[in-house]
């Protein structure tokens, strides 16, 4: 330990200063004490009761100032320098102009009147106060947040219906406004394509889709999950279509969504209906095939979806790679299949990639366990052990109850595809993985250890585990999407091409074993 | 803005929750707007409801109405010094055994150290007891009446302990004639109101009783008109005071304008002598008067229906309370908070008591911390720059129902200072009052060992609200 002592003649600084600057230089690395102050009578007298004393402290006169620093000897030049810099008061810059945050959005509209959009993230409970101030604010919603009431869902929807704005969600997952991406969003090519989806990851999958066919978006809007409820009315959806109608950039509107309900249907193909462009429109799920519109074409299917938006906008059909099922892979899987290995896991981050897949299940079998089936009967909850076939949104709220959206924070599903590998029936475990804005920045690197251990498991007893992976995501993300592929094909895992053959491939891999 | 004048627009998004979120805009180069947002009431149902049941249009429109009455009120006071007298005097309710103190009411048991030091001192200090151990049995006797300095139109800085001999300020306020009281600066840092209560601390207030006090009371006789405190209060603001941690203008200007009437008395040159060297021994001696300036205009503002005003803002070294004018007397207390700022030579945290003092009624009219624009000087307190400083007053504008005209700050064009915190506001932005104080040492007979700045706690706001919003909106 080594004292260092300084004394400026003549160089005032006044108290406030020195405490500060004495504050800061105790936090130097490597100080055990030090003091910055003005040799008066009184900090003579602090410094003799801690028994700091030289003949230079007793020399000094109130005009003087003091410097005492205390440090470890190999760091004592360090420690010096650190409080010449304090003293040179180096830190003390202007405040930097972008770090500036506001405490309340109308503090906010005032400083930054020319703002159009908030995003809203905060715990659902305060997210609709927020919103209403920012419709009355005149700004245009988006609200990620989930858990707000139906009851301020479509007070807000009404208000900003009236207002002439846009109320994105509640609990919507994704949008893509003039090209930049919002929330969970993936990086495609802007083009003529308009999108409206009631469901994030369903979205997220078209507008893949639609990049991936050579196709751009124009705009994408989210609504929300429930706003296609009897409740909602579809009030979003309904001045999406109708926004992107009156778009010059929009020349087809794509419209996804789980299934709406039945007189919620009508009313938005009737809007669609009046539209002057031609309107894609899947409801998945939903056994409605014809719109009873001209320009309104009911689709099954988000890859079948943007395929008839991209052609529709104008697109050459025969430059269209349409993936179609690799039907020798299938006969090759299933006859790697042990005769018990009947059912299919899955395991999955997105809701609408979920849903798809449990109907191509549904399409094709009775017993589809998920902790999001219509059918009570088949309904199962969070901590229940899986059984038959099982799909489960892990994204759902009963999976994210205090915890981050699988997106963000795989660890649950990790845990579980292991436990679904000690089930000798399981032949298939599918997943999906979803890159891009939002997203977490290697989804499949964190599960390939789960992977290895899940197929790991089968093998000790003789079975081959089949895992099917998609990866949702298009060249322009970070991590690209080809890189996560390759990722997952060193690993052993087969790879669909997209969430609509997710399904399919998923269901007939086990299909011998069901016949 | 239309759906389809976004579509053709440049997109400027707010980003509120999330921050990866703004992160993603920035790459895609956005340039989002941040916030620091917390929920409002701290996210309790509760006090979210109580919040939104005195939003209802009809019972804001009351509200409103009555706040912009109790901020005339606030406005329009004029205090005047009309000179100085002995609590026992003056002060309403005042006894020979009564000790008052700052903050909400507390008994002896519950009182931190500071306090207890400085009650000790004032029993032997007024002759009740022989010595502090004497003075500390009959402390706990409960032949003591405490009470707290609001309750008898009083404020006290620190511990705010006012005996029956001390000498106090006399303010009236003209325009609503109400009168307040605060005893006189002990200027040096090892003084009873931090708690010391040595022989030198008793001998100090002996000669503030026999020669400080009646010098400046003999002096303020002969000064008939009183003197403007207001006029001056925005005099100071204008020499760089906040008026609660910057006293020097004030103190100039205070001095200046009682020395005549000092040098006219009969007491003997010595003895003003020795006033003018006690009063230049230390910046703080006009403190205590800005604080009693703020209390008499607060008083006026005081027992209005339906208001959200705070009217008082004080601390006991362990509880934080507030008045609201819509709710009279009644207390609302949370936990005194910790100050945090620079610390003198030979201090750690460690060593620092809870906030303490009356002195918050400065920021509760609008001064001190509010007013913190006004004094860069002092920015080292608040650990920032002067622009930040200069943030510290905009923010106060988000809960307060107005600026005062009669006290303005040069630096931000002459606005006037944020005054009439309204507790609908506090509790709806979650932010909470900024107070610029002293911090003593948690051990009595030290005194104080640094400054900073501190908030109150914020369940006094919750308190305050749900009472509010069963009076009013039930």
């Amino acid at each position: 330990m080594t004292r260092h002592i300084d004394i400026r003649k003549n160089t005032y600084l006044d108290s406030v200063s020195l405490m500060s600057m004495s504050t800061k230089a105790n936090a130097l690395e490597g100080v055990s004490q030090a003091f910055i102050a003005m040799a008066t009578p009184m900090n003579k007298e602090v410094l003799a009761n801690l028994n700091i004393t030289d003949p230079a402290i007793e020399a000094a006169k109130p005009s003087d100032l003091m410097i005492i620093v205390d440090a470890a000897d190999d760091q004592l030049d360090n420690a010096i320098s650190g409080v010449e810099d304090i003293l040179a008061r180096k830190n003390s810059g202007g405040a930097d102009a972008a770090a500036v945050r506001y405490r309340t959005l109308d503090g906010a509209f005032e400083e930054a009147a020319d703002t159009n959009l908030v995003i809203i993230s905060v715990n659902g409970a305060f997210a609709a106060r927020e919103a209403r101030k920012a419709l009355n604010a005149g700004k245009h919603v988006m609200i990620f947040s989930d858990n707000v009431s139906v009851e301020d869902e479509v007070e807000l929807k009404t208000l900003a219906h009236e207002k002439g704005l846009l109320v994105m969600g509640p609990d919507c997952g994704t949008a893509i406004i003039n090209g930049t991406g919002l929330a969970f969003a993936n990086a495609v090519r802007r083009g003529s394509i308009g999108i409206v989806g009631a469901s994030g990851t369903g979205s997220q999958e078209v507008s893949v889709r639609v990049h991936d066919f050579g196709g751009g978006v124009s705009q994408l809007i989210g609504t929300g999950g429930r706003d296609l409820s009897t409740e909602v009315g579809g009030i979003s959806m309904i001045d999406g279509i109708r926004a992107l109608d009156a778009d010059p950039e929009t020349k087809v509107i794509l419209v996804v969504s789980k299934p709406p309900a039945e007189e919620v249907a009508d009313k938005v193909l009737a809007v669609a209906g009046a539209a002057s462009k031609p309107v894609i429109v899947t409801f998945l799920g939903s056994t409605r095939t014809e719109s009873g519109y001209d320009n309104v074409k009911l689709v099954s299917g988000t890859k079948p979806a943007a395929a008839a938006a991209v052609i529709a906008s104008g697109v050459d059909e025969s430059t269209l790679d349409m993936h179609p099922l690799n039907l020798p892979l299938i006969a090759e899987v299933q006859a790697k299949l042990a005769p018990e290995q009947k059912y299919v896991r899955g395991l999955f981050c997105g809701g609408t990639l979920c849903d798809e897949a449990m109907f191509a299940a549904l399409a094709k079998y009775d017993n589809v366990y998920s902790n999001i089936q219509k059918d009570p009967s088949y309904t199962m909850g969070a901590t229940d052990a899986s059984k038959e076939h099982t799909y489960l949104d892990m994204g759902d709220d009963d999976f994210t109850d205090g915890r981050p959206h699988p997106m963000i924070d795989p660890s649950l599903r990790l845990q579980r595809l292991v436990q679904e590998a000690d089930d000798p029936e399981v032949g298939v475990i599918a997943m999906d993985f979803i890159v891009g804005f939002g997203s977490h920045e290697d989804p499949v690197g964190v599960t390939i250890p789960a992977i290895k251990e899940a197929k790991a498991k089968a093998e000790a007893r003789g079975q081959h585990l089949e895992i099917l992976g998609y990866v949702l995501g298009t060249d322009l993300d970070t991590p690209a999407v080809e890189d996560q592929i390759a990722q997952l094909e060193a690993a052993g895992v087969t790879i669909a091409s997209s969430s609509t053959n997710l399904g399919l491939l998923a269901r007939e891999f086990v299909a011998k074993g069901n016949n | 803005m239309s759906v389809n004048d976004l579509f053709s627009s440049d997109l400027k998004p707010v980003n509120l929750g999330l921050d990866m979120f703004a992160d993603d805009l920035r790459a895609q180069g956005a340039t989002p707007v941040l916030m620091d947002w917390t929920p409002p009431g701290g996210g309790d149902p509760e006090i979210i409801s109580a919040l939104g049941r005195l939003e209802r249009p009809e019972i804001a429109e009351k509200i409103d109405a009555a706040n912009q009455e109790a901020l005339s009120r606030i406005l329009a006071a004029q205090p005047f010094l009309d000179g100085f007298g002995q609590a026992i005097d003056t002060v309403p309710g005042m006894t020979k055994t009564t000790i008052l103190h700052s903050g909400p009411p507390i008994t002896w048991e519950r009182m931190c150290g500071p306090m207890k030091g400085a009650v000790t001192g004032a029993l032997v200090f007024e002759g009740l007891a022989k010595d502090l151990d004497e003075a500390g049995e009959l402390a706990a006797s409960g032949e003591i009446t405490f009470s707290p300095c609001h309750e008898h139109q009083s404020v006290g800085s620190m511990a705010g302990v006012t005996s029956a001999s001390m000498w106090v300020h006399k303010v009236t306020n003209r325009t609503h004639g109400n009168t307040a009281y605060t005893n006189l600066s002990e200027q040096l840092s090892k003084i009873l109101r931090f708690g010391a209560n040595d022989q030198s601390v008793i001998d100090r207030l002996n000669w503030m009783r026999d020669v400080f006090g009646p010098v400046l009371s003999e002096a303020m006789k002969l000064n008939e008109d009183g003197l403007d405190l207001r006029l001056m209060l925005s005099q100071a603001l204008h020499m760089g005071d906040e008026a609660h941690n910057r006293n020097v203008a004030g103190t100039t200007l205070l001095i200046q304008a009682l020395a005549p009437y000092i040098l006219e008395t009969d007491f003997t040159t010595k003895e003003k002598r020795e006033v003018f060297d006690f009063v230049a021994s230390s910046d703080y001696f006009s403190g205590p008067t800005w604080m009693v300036t703020a209390k008499a205009a607060m008083d006026a503002a005081n027992g209005i229906e339906n208001s959200t005003v705070v009217t008082t803002m004080a601390r006991n070294g362990v509880d934080f309370g507030i008045r609201v004018s819509g709710t009279g007397g009644q207390w609302f207390t949370g936990p005194a908070q910790q100050v945090v700022g620079p610390m003198f030579a030979g201090y750690t945290p460690a060593d620092s008591g809870l906030d303490m003092g009356d002195s918050a009624i400065t920021e509760t009219y609008g001064i001190g911390g509010f007013a913190m624009a006004a004094a860069p000087a002092i920015v080292a307190l608040v650990g920032g720059t002067v622009q930040e400083a200069m943030g510290y007053s905009k923010t106060m504008n988000a809960i307060t129902t107005g600026n005062n005209p009669n006290v303005t700050i040069p630096a931000l064009d002459f606005m006037g200072v944020p005054s009439g915190i309204d507790v609908r506001k506090v509790i709806e932005t979650g932010i909470l009052p900024l107070i610029n104080t002293a911090i003593a040492h948690k051990d009595p007979g030290i005194g104080m060992i640094g400054a900073g700045i501190v908030h109150p706690p914020v369940e006094a706001f919750q308190q305050a609200l749900l009472e509010l919003s069963r009076r009013i909106a039930q």
